[in-house]
């Protein structure tokens, strides 16, 4: 029997398959509505398609002399249509900021507004090209300049060098003006020291400079253990390099001691801001003794991840350090004109180089003084205070069917670990899949290493209550459906993505880095 | 009696003259989960007791094997180059990652047998 009709006679709601009397589940094409089998864009090849018809060309001497194309290089020919909509529809596979909640733990997925994208294409900003002549480029160098000026004043450091291209380029900067400072004064050192929940990009940075990684392990407090820190300490150490807030989303309340403890040994402290959008307009790390600090500039001031090519990670430093900053570097000229500094000499004689061919990604700049400058002090101090409440309200309603790893609350990001799952047969791993099915980007898992099947969690200062609570309504159901014993359901999980659940394990030992025609499709579960 | 002893960081050292072959424990195995890569040392490298010898990558992780004695590395497992699984399935046999010759046999005594890495391990959960 059908269910209700309305005044037109008409069913109110879809008619079930169980009403039409057969399986409707499989459609003839395999395609599911919107969710259409896309294969990739070279089986899509059609020999003689082009997305733009342009008039032979004129009878003209080839000057290559022998050189010509002996035949096609490879590329699929398609039309314009054909291409748009292959794009198109490989972009609504992807969970994004755009469509769902993504709380992806020390990654910081946050809202990028749309402003930002608007003045990044200015067109006095879009089109410059690096090598054109100073005189034509004075807005975007006073760009560049105006976002140091603000780097400085938010994180208390007099200087900043704005070339490096993401987080982890923003360390080996600042590792090398801190090896170079150690060089100046002829006094080499040896060893880095590095918490146990370290970004994996701390201790890969100190190595890469040919420095030995000490690890620091942690307390019961889920912060760096004093006492063995200071253990570690002594005259063959470079540089301890700390997140603050840590990777377990707590503030390291003992940094001002550490700090002092590290300048008594005449190491220098090297501050990962991964993490500064927890505290911005709230702490300025220059007035906890730090001597270096990148700044993801994606994380806190908001640019699309990774900028579409180079990201940028900016680095503050300390008095001590400034003189070893790499160049280029703009300055004010004698005449008012601003000028880019492009060669150690003068009073850069000491920097120790290029982290980069131009002058730094300037497409990331415009959007991160566009968010300073939109946002003001008070908004940028409301973002961090929201990106804290919003993870501790996380925190609060969730604790009791989780497992904190930590007591007390939390900065930006709230760590759970698997606990609540002993015994269910239900994996951290497991757990995420059925997220996806929910219709929410998992959380970072297995990290940090330093708690048991880690689950972090970074809801960000853009998600409103709502967002959040529906989140945490599911959260908790799922949790109840773990502890009810279905834990086949999580191990099946994802049951409605485009794809299953991928075989990692055979991806990883087994990968097949080329595309080949008839390459089958695999999968784990299914 | 064993001759099979176990550190804290779960390698084991099985002695056989004074050759030491070196692996990571069923526990270990099991914790990282689907095992993908493993690095192994030099033949002819020497290696410290706790010192970092070989690094095995998981889908989890990453992670260092310890050496749980002095020694110089005699002969490593090529196997695991091609069939890293082989820590998974067998960690304790087929899965062992490296030898080395022991340099001094009185470190062994600090080292865990059979029964106290049992309890051991039963005491981390």
């Amino acid at each position: 029997m059908s269910g209700a009709m309305n005044r037109e006679g008409r069913p109110t709601r879809p008619v079930e398959a169980s009403e039409a009397g057969r399986a409707v589940t499989a459609t003839v094409t395999g395609n599911r509505g919107l969710t259409v089998e896309e294969p990739l864009i070279f089986e899509q090849d059609n020999p003689g398609a082009i997305g733009v018809d342009l008039p032979e060309p004129p009878h003209v001497r080839s000057r290559l002399g022998a050189v010509r194309p002996r035949g096609r290089i490879g590329l699929p020919s398609l039309s314009e249509p054909q291409v748009v909509r292959h794009y198109t529809r490989l972009s609504t596979r992807n969970m994004g900021i755009d469509t769902t909640m993504y709380p992806l733990g020390s990654c910081t997925m946050k809202h990028n507004p749309r402003l930002n994208e608007k003045m990044a294409r200015l067109p006095g900003f879009a089109d410059l090209h690096p090598m054109q002549p100073m005189d034509t480029v004075q807005g975007a160098l006073e760009l560049i300049d105006q976002l140091a000026h603000w780097l400085k004043a938010l994180t208390g450091m007099p200087a900043v060098a704005m070339t490096p291209a993401a987080g982890a380029h923003g360390e080996l900067c600042g590792m090398m003006a801190i090896r170079s400072a150690l060089e100046d004064r002829n006094d080499p050192r040896r060893r880095v020291l590095v918490p146990e929940s370290a970004h994996g990009t701390n201790p890969a940075t100190a190595a890469a400079l040919g420095y030995t990684v000490d690890s620091i392990p942690a307390d019961a407090r889920g912060r760096v253990d004093l006492e063995a820190f200071k253990a570690k300490l002594g005259p063959d150490v470079a540089a301890i390099m700390l997140t603050n807030p840590n990777t377990c989303g707590l503030f390291e309340s003992d940094i001002v001691a550490i700090a002092e403890a590290v300048h008594e040994v005449g190491a220098f402290f090297y501050c990962d801001g991964a993490n500064f959008n927890a505290i911005v307009g709230r702490v300025r790390p220059g007035d906890l003794g730090i001597d270096a600090m990148h700044i993801n500039l994606h994380k806190t001031f908001s640019t699309p991840h990774g900028g579409g090519g180079p990201g940028a990670g900016p680095v503050v430093l300390s008095e001590a350090l400034a003189p070893f900053a790499p160049v280029p570097a703009v300055v004010h000229g004698p005449d008012g004109r601003l000028r880019l500094v492009e060669h150690a000499e003068g009073d850069f004689a000491k920097s120790f180089g290029r982290m980069k061919g131009f002058h730094g990604q300037m497409g990331m700049f415009v959007r991160a003084l566009t968010y300073i400058l939109s946002h003001g002090a008070d908004g940028l101090r409301q973002a961090s205070s929201d990106a804290v409440l919003n993870a501790n309200y996380l925190l609060a309603r969730l604790k009791d069917v989780m497992t904190p790893s930590f007591d007390g609350p939390c900065m930006h990001e709230a760590l759970f670990d698997d606990r609540f799952l002993k015994d269910t047969g239900v994996s951290t791993l497991d757990f995420a899949k059925a997220m996806i099915d929910e219709g929410f980007h998992p959380m970072t898992m297995y990290f940090p290493l330093v708690v048991h099947g880690a689950m972090l969690f970074e809801p960000t200062e853009s998600e409103s209550k709502e967002t959040l609570d529906a989140f945490a309504d599911t959260m908790r159901a799922l949790v109840e459906r773990a502890k009810s014993g279905d834990a086949g359901y999580f191990q099946g999980a994802p049951y409605h993505t485009p794809r299953r659940r991928l075989d990692e394990t055979g991806a990883a030992r087994n990968p097949v880095l080329r595309w080949q025609p008839d390459m089958p499709a695999r999968e784990a579960a299914e | 009696m064993s001759n099979v002893k176990y550190t804290q960081d779960h390698e084991w050292v099985r002695i056989d003259g004074d050759v030491g072959t070196i692996g990571i424990t069923e526990y270990a195995q099991e914790q990282l989960g689907d095992v993908v890569f493993v690095e192994l040392p030099e033949v002819g490298k020497a290696v410290t007791k706790g010192g970092e010898a070989a690094v095995v990558e998981s889908v989890k992780a990453a992670s260092e094997v310890f050496a749980p004695i002095d020694g110089e590395v005699v002969e490593v497992n090529d196997a695991l180059a091609g069939e890293p699984g082989l820590v998974n399935s067998d960690p304790t046999g087929q899965g062992w990652f490296f030898k080395v010759r022991v340099k001094d046999a009185s470190q062994l005594d600090a080292l865990m047998d059979e029964a106290a890495y049992k309890s051991f391990v039963e005491g981390l959960h």
